[in-house]
Parts: structure tokens; C-alpha cells; sequence
């Protein structure tokens, strides 16, 4: 009984976490007002080259650093159309995966069954000895306690400083915040880069952590499901967290079921929660679309500034 | 010092317009060529090869042809969604579940039609089965205006985890000794080939949905009004125009023409439900689409060149041993280029020279 709560409990969070990262860095975007739908190539980028860094370099924590700038680069492109030439911000978010899609697999075919070096368990001392949560939270990669600083950080900087009301100003009516003085491109640029970066690290978190190497396609949509996680939301960091645990915890029972032999479910219909899950969680979340605005979707998203003369 | 200035232009000439296209495609193919380059291949062989791959000879071009089938009819089905500023990003699933649906006919429903009734009821099912598969994000947008990118989408996963489940499992061939596959239709279901190469009865179900898809949209209420909200859809409201009934009756009609794909592939090229079904053909077409500026005639001449470039990119991966996702590569950076080439000429940007003033 033990055994089984440990399993299914260590496997949520390791299953949620590259879905949390991605949320995390889109929350942020959008509330800038732009829209990237590019998460899942960046995440795959971000797998990939992070993979490729830390086989070359031996180095998990070098290939997460190569992960983190691939996915700010591919964000930067997308920043480049959408800010810089006012290009439809879904086309260029579908081009980004398209072209993340690609160029991934080509850039990764050689690494495909290779293994490297990758991040192993921290026990934390002490910590991991609270009973009940102890060994479930503190007994795992380092990556994760990341997100336990992450969380938090990315709740502040948004709700509570003067940085994160500037950027929610440029959401909301980046005319306003203009006329104020505030650069709209340039918050626009950053929270852009602070996505890539995020999905980036995901991405790592799959191909250094929670399935150690390179596949193709290895996200296998995880970007569209953070895409979908982030109106779940409703832009708030701590609700990303419980959305992302959601679906780590579909994904555990799955493996549970798998490992143990027990066929309550058929596998196929198992394989299909994570994605029934998110179109359900789409659907409640729109039913309170009445209340969007006080959920906290920013004015401006999608919308491309351009300063009146 | 120099200074640049970038100003925007009020009009710009209609020939840049015309020209934009190609000017994308030839920084597309030179970005290729560095890709190329890179790997150590001499850029000018490749495309070399790719073009004779395409376009060399009659059976090649063919070939180029039974690709676009798919192709086309998925880039009309993003398209026609498109022109009402909805992003149908499930015709993969769709596909597949038009696949299904063709499939369900030919294996069980075949022995009770009369022959020349099993295609058309194909044809009937696969567009129905395509329609029902977006039946769910129709619905979520047209009446809580849920994003029906994310729930397309995530239908693809699902009906890709459905298909492989039946093949698997209660559809497996029983003669297929673990054959990833359905068993083979009957012959009653197979599409007529034509000219003794692949080509097959989907080109004419191509070519119908083209035209249709033109009236429609030219010639017809429904056209105009589907017009008139993808270009406000406040101004749409104000006119009375019913904008939920018709974000539904689209959506339905974009679903049921991707599954008109999967019917082509299943009873025209592959004969049985089998894995590789749509193999990209929804996420490609969202590019024809766009490349043919959601116009069905750009779309079918856009959706020829692609094919080419997929037949191209395959003749690659079997002389040169480049793998086929190059081709993907290509895809997405000629998309970034074109709108590049749609934003840029809307500028003016020069250049000049400024002695510093003396304060």
C-alpha cells in the first residue's frame, strides 16, 4: 500500500513537471499579450539540443544551459515576427512548431538511441524525512526543486512588483501603458525570451530526466497541453501547478495500471485521458467565460501594438 | 552618423505583391542549400535531385500528384475554415477518422451493397466520420467560444490512439502475421487507378471540392456571410448574420473534407487501414492553406508544389540518405519567409548619411 502511494505520488510530479515548466514561461508571454503557439517546437528544440549539449559536454547541467538558449532563440524568432513585423501572431506560433518539428528531428537524427549522461536523484537530507510528503517531494531531481523556487518567483514578479504590473499594463491596453512611458516592445521581447527559455527547460527536463535521450517528437503534444493548462489557469502560477499535477497524476495512474497488470481500464483509453482531460478542462474553464476577464486573460492577447502618430 | 529609417508605406505597388512569393521561396531554397551545405552535401545536386525526383518524368510527376490528393483536400478544409478566421488544426485526426470511416464500410458493410454502391457510401462515411471527429470543438466554439485550436488538436492524439487501437486489436488482418494493418478491402472498395500509375479517384473528388468550395464561397449566402465575420466579426453581429449557426456549419464542412482525405488514402493508395496514415498531411496543410492565401485555386497550385517538395524529399532520403524531416525543415522556414514577404514591403527603409550637429 505504501509502495503504491510513493509510486503513483513521485510519478505525478515527475510527469507534470515539463508541462508546469512550459506553463509557467507561457503564462508570462500572454500576459504581455502575445500569443505563442510555438511551445511545442521550442520544447522539442529545447529536448533535443539539451540532449545533444550534455552528451557532448558530459555535463546534464551544460546541456540544460544549451536547452534554456535554444529555446530563447526559437522564442526570439517568434518575437521578431510578431512584435518587430506585426506578423498574425497563430500562423507564426504554427510556423515555429512546424519548423521546431522539422529541424528537430533532422539536427537529432544521429542522437536517436544514444544514452548520456543525465540528472539523477537528490535526496535532500532531513527534508526527506517528514513523514507523508517528505519522500516525495524531496527525494527528486534537481529540476524539480527548480520549480519549487519557480513557482513562487514567477507569482511575485507578476502580482507583486513593479515589473510584473508594467508587463500586465502591456497585456491589458499596451496604449495606456505607452503613454506612460513603459516600452511596450521591449517587455514584449523579454516576456517572449522568458517563454522560449521556460519551454526550453522542459523540454530538457524530458530528454535529461523523464525519459532520458532523444525520439522524435518525444513531447508528444506536452507543449499544447501547457498551451491548454495556461487558460486553466486562468495565468496564475499556483493554479498552473495544480492543472500540471492533474495531468502528471493521468499519466501515473496510467503507468501504475501498465506496471501492475491491472486492466480496470483498456490501454487505449488510458493513453487517451491526458488529451480527453485537457478538452475537459477547456470546456469547464469556458463555461465561466462570463467571468474571463476577472480570471485574468490579458486584454491585448494576440493583439499586435502599434503606436498611434 | 547613419540612419535608418524604417516608415510605413501607405500603398505599395501591386508587383511586389505578385513577387513577394517567389522572393520567399528563393531565400527558402537558399536557406536550404546552407542546410546542405552544412551536412556536407552539394546543394545544387540535391535540389537537383529533388526537382528530377518531382517533376522528372511521367511516372515521378504522378506519384507528385497522388500525393497532393491528401494534401490539397486539407489545405482546402484549413482554408475554408481559415476564411472565417478559425484554426482548424485537426485535420490529422480528421484524416484519420475519414480513414475509419471508409474503412468500417469496406470491411463490414461491403458484402451487404451492391458493387457500385461501396464507394460512394465510402465516400459518404469518411466525410461523416471527418465531420463528427470536429462535431465536439465545433460545438465549444460556436457556443462558449472554446478555443477550437487546442480542442482540434488534442483530437488528433486521440483519434491516432483510436485508429492504432483498432488495427491492433478487433480490426487486426488475420492473416497479416502482426502487420500493422487492417486486412486488405475487398475489390468492390479499392478506388479505380488510372493511366497504370497510383493516381486514383481522388483526384476528381479534388477537383469537385475545389469548385464547390469556390461557388460556395463566391456565389452563395453562406459564402458571403462567411466572409463578411472573418473579416469583423462585429460588423457580422450587426448585420444579423447568424455567427454561431455558421462557425458550426463550417467547422462541420472543413471536418468532413479532411476525412474525404483519409478515404483517398485508405481505398485509393493503401487498400487497408494501416499505420502512417497521414503522415503530416494535416499540419502541411495548414501551410498550403495559408501559402495559397485561403484562395481554393492557390490552394490546389500551392498544394502541387508542396507535394512536389515531399516526392522531392523523399528522392533525397533514398539517393543521398538525407532523412525526410528535412523536408519539414524547408516547410517551416518558407512559412517564416512568406510572412516576412507579406509584412516587409508594407515598409519603407532607408538609409543615410547625417553629419552630427555641432551643439
Amino acid at each position: 500500500m505504501e509502495s503504491t502511494y510513493l509510486f503513483l505520488t513521485t510519478v505525478t510530479i515527475q510527469s507534470s513537471m515539463a508541462v508546469l515548466f512550459a506553463t509557467l514561461g507561457e503564462i508570462v508571454t500572454e500576459k504581455s499579450g502575445i500569443l505563442n503557439l510555438g511551445v511545442e517546437g521550442m520544447m522539442l528544440m529545447g529536448a533535443m539540443s539539451s540532449f545533444a549539449a550534455s552528451l557532448y559536454f558530459k555535463n546534464p547541467w551544460l546541456g540544460v544551459t544549451c536547452g534554456l538558449i535554444t529555446g530563447a532563440f526559437f522564442a526570439l524568432i517568434h518575437a521578431f515576427f510578431t512584435i518587430g513585423l506585426k506578423a498574425n501572431q497563430v500562423i507564426c506560433g504554427l510556423s515555429l512548431t512546424i519548423f521546431g518539428m522539422g529541424l528537430s528531428s533532422f539536427l537529432g537524427r544521429f542522437l536517436i538511441g544514444k544514452t548520456g549522461t543525465r540528472f539523477l536523484i537528490w535526496h535532500v537530507p532531513i527534508l526527506n524525512k517528514i513523514p507523508l510528503v517528505g519522500p516525495i517531494l524531496f527525494n527528486q531531481t534537481p529540476l524539480v526543486y527548480l520549480s519549487y523556487i519557480f513557482v513562487p518567483l514567477i507569482w511575485v514578479l507578476l502580482y507583486k512588483t513593479n515589473i510584473g504590473l508594467s508587463l500586465r499594463a502591456v497585456g491589458e491596453n499596451p496604449t495606456a501603458a505607452d503613454v506612460t512611458g513603459i516600452s511596450v516592445v521591449r517587455y514584449r521581447y523579454l516576456a517572449t525570451i522568458f517563454g522560449g527559455m521556460m519551454a526550453g527547460l522542459g523540454g530538457s527536463y524530458l530528454s535529461l530526466f523523464y525519459t532520458p535521450g532523444w525520439k522524435e517528437n518525444m513531447t508528444a503534444g506536452q507543449g499544447w497541453i501547457a498551451i491548454a493548462m495556461v487558460i486553466f489557469s486562468t495565468w496564475n502560477p499556483f493554479r498552473a501547478v495544480i492543472g500540471s499535477l492533474m495531468f502528471g497524476g493521468i499519466n501515473a495512474l496510467q503507468y501504475y495500471f501498465q506496471a501492475s497488470g491491472i486492466t480496470i481500464i483498456p490501454n487505449y483509453i488510458l493513453m487517451m485521458l491526458p488529451y480527453i482531460f485537457t478538452l475537459v478542462v477547456l470546456f469547464l474553464i469556458n463555461q465561466t467565460e462570463g467571468a474571463k476577464r476577472k480570471l485574468g486573460a490579458p486584454a491585448s492577447l494576440g493583439v499586435a501594438f502599434e503606436r498611434e502618430l | 552618423m547613419i540612419e535608418i529609417k524604417v516608415k510605413q508605406r501607405i500603398a505599395y505597388p501591386k508587383i511586389t505583391k505578385f513577387f513577394t512569393p517567389f522572393f520567399a521561396l528563393f531565400f527558402a531554397l537558399l536557406f536550404g542549400a546552407g542546410l546542405f551545405k552544412w551536412v556536407g552535401v552539394d546543394p545544387l545536386k540535391a535540389y537537383k535531385i529533388m526537382l528530377s525526383g518531382a517533376f522528372g518524368n511521367f511516372y515521378n510527376f504522378s506519384e507528385v500528384i497522388v500525393r497532393g490528393i491528401p494534401l490539397i483536400l486539407s489545405g482546402l478544409s484549413v482554408g475554408l475554415a481559415a476564411k472565417m478566421m478559425l484554426w482548424n488544426i485537426g485535420c490529422e485526426g480528421q484524416i484519420v477518422m475519414g480513414g475509419v470511416g471508409a474503412t468500417a464500410i469496406a470491411l463490414f458493410a461491403s458484402p451487404y451493397l451492391p458493387n457500385y454502391l461501396v464507394i460512394p457510401a465510402m465516400i459518404f462515411s469518411g466525410f461523416i466520420a471527418g465531420a463528427l471527429w470536429i462535431f465536439i470543438p465545433a460545438i465549444f466554439k460556436a457556443k462558449w467560444n472554446v478555443s477550437e485550436i487546442i480542442s482540434t488538436l488534442m483530437l488528433n492524439y486521440i483519434a491516432i490512439i483510436w485508429m492504432e487501437h483498432l488495427y491492433f486489436g478487433p480490426w487486426r488482418d488475420p492473416e497479416g502475421r502482426g502487420f500493422p494493418g487492417s486486412a486488405i478491402f475487398p475489390d468492390a472498395a479499392w478506388f479505380p487507378r488510372y493511366l497504370g500509375t497510383r493516381i486514383h479517384l481522388g483526384i476528381f473528388i479534388v477537383f469537385i471540392v475545389t469548385i464547390l468550395i469556390y461557388i460556395l464561397l463566391n456565389f452563395t449566402k453562406l459564402g458571403y456571410e462567411i466572409k463578411v465575420i472573418g473579416e469583423s466579426e462585429l460588423a457580422a453581429r450587426y448585420a444579423n448574420i447568424k455567427v454561431t449557426r455558421n462557425i458550426f456549419i463550417v467547422l462541420m464542412i472543413s471536418g468532413g473534407i479532411a476525412g474525404l482525405a483519409g478515404v483517398g488514402e485508405v481505398a485509393g493508395v493503401y487498400h487497408r487501414l494501416q499505420q502512417g496514415l497521414s503522415s503530416g498531411y494535416g499540419y502541411a496543410g495548414i501551410i498550403v492553406a495559408w501559402l495559397g492565401r485561403l484562395n481554393p485555386w492557390g490552394i490546389l497550385s500551392v498544394g502541387i508544389i508542396f507535394a512536389g517538395f515531399m516526392v522531392g524529399g523523399d528522392a533525397l532520403q533514398l539517393n543521398l540518405q538525407l532523412p525526410s524531416s528535412l523536408s519539414l525543415v524547408l516547410e517551416g522556414a518558407l512559412l517564416f519567409l512568406v510572412l516576412a514577404g507579406e509584412i516587409l514591403p508594407k515598409y519603407k527603409i532607408s538609409i543615410s548619411w547625417k553629419k552630427l550637429s555641432k551643439s
